[in-house]
């Protein structure tokens, strides 16, 4: 009696398991040696366990061809889960893809050990069953990308968040450490925290602080300049310090009029300065004998 | 001389800006360029995409190596489809904007960069190369 795909797959699946399982895990282990450090081969095999046996399932309730149906949604719920649990972890696209295109060859390889006489029927089911397990690579790959983005924008707003803390560095004197890179939205963050804080405190001097940033563009220096003119409207005196040789260099051959504020070196000097402003000392103590 | 192609980039926002950037510090840094010399690279690099991305309404970035003897050079190439600069001589004269910004990122790139071509034809779209040698 001539067998169809799905009938021929079904029994390949359920009387060769356990040996697909071991020529998939081999695959996978040589094909992720490098990432031990994220996933044990135990739970590597616990995984692919699973996998296999909701994927069993499917084949044989939904068919090889409509992935789409209620008998594959127990596999699509585990790719997803899969690939966002991959993506969170650090592992690479090609990495997280691996874990059902490998299953290719150990299936191809038992498929072709039971059928290889009939090769009509080997290259439906083999055709039948390379679709299909595209099809569900290329499903994981998408959600993976969809998980990574989800990180990504978290991150960014954590980012946000962190990086634009406003410090009381001494009485009247407010501090703004900036690092990284600056957009339009985290400068408007800035410029609004620190007017705030300005207003609250009544400070008059706000020292920003752009050692840590990675590029000063004009985009930047305008961000720079209209929060300086803001404070100084407010009654505070804006010091933009961290100003490396190279990033001064560039600001003089970009033509950013800086002139109008007042800029230093270092946090150190910006500090000195504005102890200065407030009439304040540092005093260096004589060594004292306890 | 020779030039390899070692990146392309799309533009669509603020990210890839700094993808670009980054791409650009990180190769001239491995390159032996100096702090300066990758300082001036990339705030050029970032006022070229940026006005891709804002006034061009998106486009593409290429990162060239280029070998022309002993001398090692980076050149970027941006493109974009946008509406081009209706007053190209203007718009590289500085402090002229006609969106409210500073209007010196053209001009400014200029002075940073070794080589600097441009071409906007209104309706054409813009095409800036610039290039820094080491």
């Amino acid at each position: 009696m001539p067998t169809t795909p799905q009938q021929s797959i079904d029994q390949i699946f359920t009387h060769h398991e356990p040996a697909i399982l071991e020529g998939w895990m081999c695959e996978q282990v040589a094909a992720l040696t490098s990432r031990q450090d994220l996933m044990s081969t135990a739970a590597l095999r616990t995984q692919s366990q699973a996998f296999l046996a909701l994927f069993t399932l499917a084949c044989r309730d939904g068919g090889l061809v409509d992935i789409t149906g209620t008998p594959w949604a127990p596999v699509l719920d585990f790719l997803a889960d899969l690939s966002s649990q991959r993506a969170k972890l650090g592992f690479t696209p090609s990495e997280t893809a691996t874990f059902v295109f490998s299953l290719k060859q150990p299936v191809f390889a038992r498929v072709r050990e039971e059928l290889g006489a009939d090769v009509g029927t080997l290259v439906d089911d083999l055709w039948g069953m390379n679709v299909l397990l595209d099809k569900l690579g290329l499903y994981t790959m998408e959600l993976y990308l969809k998980s990574r983005e989800t990180v990504i924008k978290h991150q960014q707003l954590d980012m946000l968040e962190l990086s634009t803390p406003v410090l009381n560095l001494w009485q009247d004197i407010l501090a703004v450490p900036l690092i990284g890179t600056l957009d339009s939205s985290r400068m408007q963050a800035v410029m609004e925290n620190l007017l705030g804080a300005i207003a609250k405190q009544g400070s008059p001097i706000a020292i920003v602080d752009i050692t840590g940033v990675s590029a000063v563009d004009t985009e930047v220096a305008q961000h720079l300049l209209k929060t300086a003119a803001a404070a100084r409207l407010m009654g505070a005196q804006c010091i933009i310090s961290g100003i490396s040789a190279p990033i001064a260099q560039t600001m003089v051959a970009l033509g950013v009029p800086f002139g109008s504020v007042d800029t230093r070196a270092t946090l150190a000097d910006a500090l000195a300065q504005a102890f200065a402003q407030t009439h304040r000392q540092v005093v260096v103590m004589e060594p004292q004998a306890y | 001389m020779d030039t390899t192609t070692l990146e392309r980039f799309s533009l669509n926002g603020s990210e890839d800006v700094v993808r670009v950037r980054l791409a650009v510090r990180t190769w001239m840094r491995a390159n032996g360029f100096t702090l300066l010399q990758q300082t001036k690279m990339v705030t050029a690099t970032s006022e070229m995409t940026r006005n891709c991305v804002t006034h061009g309404g998106g486009g593409s970035a290429e990162l060239q190596q280029l070998r022309d003897g002993e001398r090692l050079g980076l050149r970027l190439r941006v493109a974009d489809q946008g509406p081009g600069i209706a007053d190209l001589p203007l718009a590289l004269q500085g402090g002229h904007s006609t969106t409210g910004c500073l209007g010196l990122g053209l001009s400014g790139s200029k002075q940073l960069v070794d080589d600097f071509e441009i071409t906007a034809e209104p309706g054409k779209g813009t095409q800036v190369h610039i290039t820094q040698w080491r």
